[in-house]
């Protein structure tokens, strides 16, 4: 298990929001340049300091643990953006996407909260109302040329109040080869997201999709109804609070529940 | 049913926010009042147009599509595709599985490729993990192997019903037999013909069993000559030249703005392959073409796959040659699963007397010899191992387009979210600009050249 | 039977039943009901090396008005269950279900929100068909257990008695037990 025991992975990791059932924050981003201040002991007295995320080895919370692991406590910084430079291709879209939106009269900032550099991939963290403006400069910025929407997928934080539904565009470039992610967050409270329809065509079906399943409502879809429950379905099913709905299985007299509600030990 | 007056329809689109025209709920047997209230809204500007049902249960709709179409005559004015009549939750469902034990529901979503599915969400486990570049090479060049043969499966997979479906059987117990083929070799290596949940993260589950190089081979001396028996049946055949040249026209434009890939882009003349632009599994170490045609009509696309199922013999000839050039040395010493005792699937698999299960040594090494071993067997079959919390991409170029698996981890032995980015799903929303202005037989041709499948579609 | 022998050749003593039994046996027209995975493995099924024109059944009768045998292959989600009984109603007696697969049995791997715990919540099953996909030849043996089966049926107020027998077997059957499989399922 690469995570827990915090073994020196180098490179950062990424998070966004709380995502931790228990920890405070969620972890990761050491910087990258092992300077030489960055020795043994000083990364270990920044590490105290930091918030705990993890503690126990194995998970097991409650029962007796006589593995002695039990009183381990992980520490990890949390990140909330990467720190220039970010590497391989992503400077360059920051950079054509920042002078791209200064053109148009837009911040870089006031578009996008922040942006994270992490396993080889570009994340772009946009704030909703300038979503389609932003869109539309990738697709059609010379330099950035973003042309296929892969699509939009939700993602439910109910830990991260204030954005618990992420909406994630993944973004592909055929004339540059390279790929980029775009996400969008919105609170349960309010659940609306332009739509980029007008932008990427493509995203149609995808965002009925999101709709269907997370309540995130895209305004301006011409069409946003449900796609994959029936039409006359409750509930959003792929929220985390939505069950799993299975039933007990009975075999030979015994019943068992549904996964969603059987013993946990992770 | 009512016209936007269910519960969703508070948020969702109603009538005075649909952009095209009004919105109707439908759930069964409610055809006559949907009828009735489109002729009561006038709709329809001649009396001419028939609303007819292509029902989810239809020979010819390559799995449980409902398309709504709008006849004037024989023009199809108007196709609305239904889905969701699929669907089965696989992805809310992986939620509550190890990381392992994800594949075997991503495996089920497209079931014609369930190869694919499984190395696109492995590969971006792997992301996630950080150990992308220590899979074992071995593993990488079984992994090439079987999907390759998995396209070669897909892709006669959908030339066989789409015979079918135009009403040449031939086509369809060819294809089935040499389909057959194939899948007998991928139940010599993985156990089943189907849904094998065979690549794991880390590598794949278990090494080639002894003979499947030489049953390979053998394959591969027979099939490229039924391969062409074949296509001597359907590529000049005037009648199938008649039905699917100039149908289902869709251009690189057409293309990207409907986030189009696969054979279906390469058909436009656009050669791209994330084989070749974005190799994965070392696929840039292996010879092959990527074929391309201009004609971007149904024609085309049929070209495209069986062009693309000799590149696959190629491929997998290579492969071929090289793990005969590997020899057998064994599972310490060519590994097909990633040497991390905190990842890798502990157990050797053997077949024993009693069926399939952890080999003898390994047995012996974690009841009689190692401690260690032992607890990392027991935590990492009962918990999993744990994934880093953050989120990763990782797409492949599957038979049918880009199939994209997108994973989120909390840090836990659980995925957070997975989703799959199925291009069938994609493809399926072409099929208005398709097939609109058309006549209704092309209809079949034309969704036959999308080729979908309905569980990669509704998942 | 010793009367046969009293008879010249050519003739052969029988039951109503029994000839209504036979036909009905080999002239099953399936109509398909292939949802998912399964439907691939049938597909397979009709394919020149597991053929099932040995039974006349390659010809599938894509109307189910015309169909006997509806074999349910895949995964039926709740948005598909209307649509599969209305395919059900609308086939005309006599006819007969194959539920091929575990998620046609009880719902298999997938114990969760969309999708039907097992068809025979929808639609009476004559023959559960186990398999993740199963086997051609698993379906091909499930197709000779459903002719037995077919020749074995009664007519009239004999089958509503042997209704009854099965029911009341069925019911008594504890959890615990497990009925030998040989013999076919009268």
């Amino acid at each position: 298990m690469s995570g827990p025991d915090g073994t020196g992975k180098a490179g950062p990791e990424e998070t966004h929001g709380s995502q931790a059932p228990q920890g405070p924050v969620p972890p990761v981003a050491e910087p990258e340049a092992e300077a030489e201040e960055n020795l043994p002991a000083r990364l270990g007295e920044e590490r105290l300091a930091e918030p705990v995320v993890r503690t126990g080895m194995f998970g097991v919370q409650g029962t007796p643990d006589t593995s002695g692991y039990g009183l381990l406590r992980v520490h990890r910084a949390p990140v909330l953006a990467s720190p220039r430079p970010y590497g391989s291709y992503f400077d360059e879209v920051a950079d054509a996407l920042g002078s791209a939106l200064e053109a148009a009269g837009v911040g870089f900032s006031d578009a996008i909260e922040r942006v994270v550099a992490d396993r080889g991939e570009l994340t772009l963290y946009v704030r909703r109302e300038r979503l389609p403006e932003v869109a539309a400069k990738l697709r059609d910025d010379p330099a950035l040329r973003f042309e296929l929407c892969g699509g939009v997928s939700g993602v439910h934080y109910p830990h991260d109040t204030g954005r618990e539904l992420h909406a994630v565009y993944h973004l592909l470039s055929i004339t540059h080869n390279r790929r980029l992610r775009v996400e969008v967050a919105a609170p349960d409270a309010d659940p609306h997201i332009p739509s980029l329809v007008g932008v990427y065509p493509a995203v149609n079906w995808h965002e009925r999709e999101t709709w269907d399943f997370f309540g995130l409502i895209f305004d301006g879809h011409p069409a946003l109804t449900r796609i994959q429950m029936p039409d006359d379905w409750k509930g959003h099913p792929q929220r985390k609070d939505y069950p799993l709905g299975g039933i007990p299985v009975e075999y030979r007299g015994a019943k068992i529940p549904a996964p969603d509600e059987r013993r946990d030990y992770s | 049913m009512t016209e936007a007056q269910t519960p969703h329809a508070a948020a969702g689109a109603t009538d005075a926010e649909a952009a095209e025209g009004h919105v109707y709920t439908v759930s069964g047997e409610d055809w006559d009042e949907i009828i009735a209230a489109a002729n009561e809204a006038r709709d329809f500007q001649s009396g001419e147009r028939l609303v007819i049902n292509m029902g989810p249960q239809h020979p010819s709709t390559h799995g449980v599509l409902r398309l709504v179409l709008t006849l004037e005559g024989e023009t199809v004015v108007e196709v609305r595709p239904a889905i969701g009549y699929l669907h089965t939750g696989i992805e809310k469902n992986m939620e509550f599985r190890t990381w392992t034990q994800g594949v075997t529901f991503c495996t089920r979503a497209d079931y014609l490729m369930p190869l694919f599915n499984e190395v696109a969400y492995c590969l971006a486990v792997e992301r996630l993990l950080g150990i992308e570049d220590r899979i074992p090479e071995r593993a990488q060049i079984i992994r090439v192997l079987m999907l390759e043969l998995n396209r070669i499966t897909s892709h006669l997979g959908g030339i066989a019903p789409m015979g079918l479906e135009l009403g040449a059987t031939t086509i369809y117990t060819q294809g089935a037999r040499l389909r057959e083929r194939g899948l007998d070799l991928l139940e010599l290596v993985t156990g089943l013909r189907m849904n094998h949940a065979y690549m794991r993260p880390g590598g794949v589950a278990q090494d080639l069993p002894p003979g499947a190089l030489e049953a390979i081979r053998a394959f591969l001396d027979t099939t490229p000559a039924l391969v062409r028996d074949l296509r001597t049946l359907i590529d000049a055949n005037p009648i199938f030249i008649g039905r699917n040249k100039g149908v289902a026209y869709l251009d690189l434009a057409g293309c990207m703005a409907l986030g189009v890939t696969g054979p279906m882009l390469r058909s436009t003349g656009l050669p791209w392959d994330l084989r070749k632009s974005q190799p994965y599994c070392g696929y840039e170490t292996y010879d092959f073409d990527v074929p391309t045609v201009d004609t971007c009509d149904a024609y085309g696309r049929y070209l495209v796959r069986m062009d693309e199922v000799d590149q696959s013999l190629r491929i997998v000839r290579q492969c071929v040659d090289r793990l005969a050039a590997r020899g057998s040395a064994g599972p310490d010493k060519d590994p097909v699963m990633i040497r991390d005792a905190k990842i890798g699937w502990p157990a050797q698999l053997s077949l024993g007397p009693d069926g399939l299960g952890p080999s003898p040594e390994h047995i012996k090494h974690i009841m009689g010899q190692s401690m260690e071993a032992l607890i990392h067997h027991f935590k990492l079959i009962t918990e999993g191992f744990r994934v880093p919390a953050g989120q990763a991409y990782a797409a492949v170029e599957s038979p049918r387009g880009e199939l994209g698996a997108h994973v989120v981890s909390d840090g836990g032995t659980r995925p957070y979210r997975v989703h799959l980015r199925d291009p069938s799903f994609n493809h399926l929303q072409s099929v208005a600009a398709v097939c609109e202005g058309g006549m209704v037989a092309d209809l079949i041709p034309a969704i036959a050249s999308i080729d979908p499948v309905m569980g990669g579609v509704d998942r | 039977m010793g009367i046969e022998e009293k008879l010249p050749s050519g003739v052969l003593l029988t039951s109503v039943e029994k000839v209504a039994g036979w036909a009905r046996a080999r002239s099953v027209w399936p109509a398909t009901f292939g949802l998912a995975c399964c439907a691939i493995e049938l597909f397979q099924t009709g394919g020149p090396k597991h053929d099932l024109a040995r039974f006349g059944m390659e010809r599938a009768s894509n109307t189910p008005r015309q169909a006997d045998l509806m074999i349910v292959a895949g995964r039926v989600s709740q948005k598909m269950a209307p649509v599969l009984r209305q395919i059900y109603d609308q086939m005309s007696d006599p006819k007969w279900v194959i539920s091929m697969g575990v998620c046609a049995s009880s719902g298999g791997m997938f114990n969760n929100y969309a999708i039907v715990q097992g068809v025979d919540h929808i639609v009476p099953v004559d023959i559960y068909l186990p398999g993740c996909p199963p086997r051609p030849e698993m379906l091909l043996d499930s197709i000779v257990k459903l002719h037995d089966k077919i020749m074995n049926m009664k007519l009239g107020k004999n089958r509503e008695r042997q209704i009854t027998e099965l029911e009341n077997a069925r019911l008594s059957l504890s959890p615990l037990h497990v009925p030998s499989p040989e013999g076919s399922q009268l």
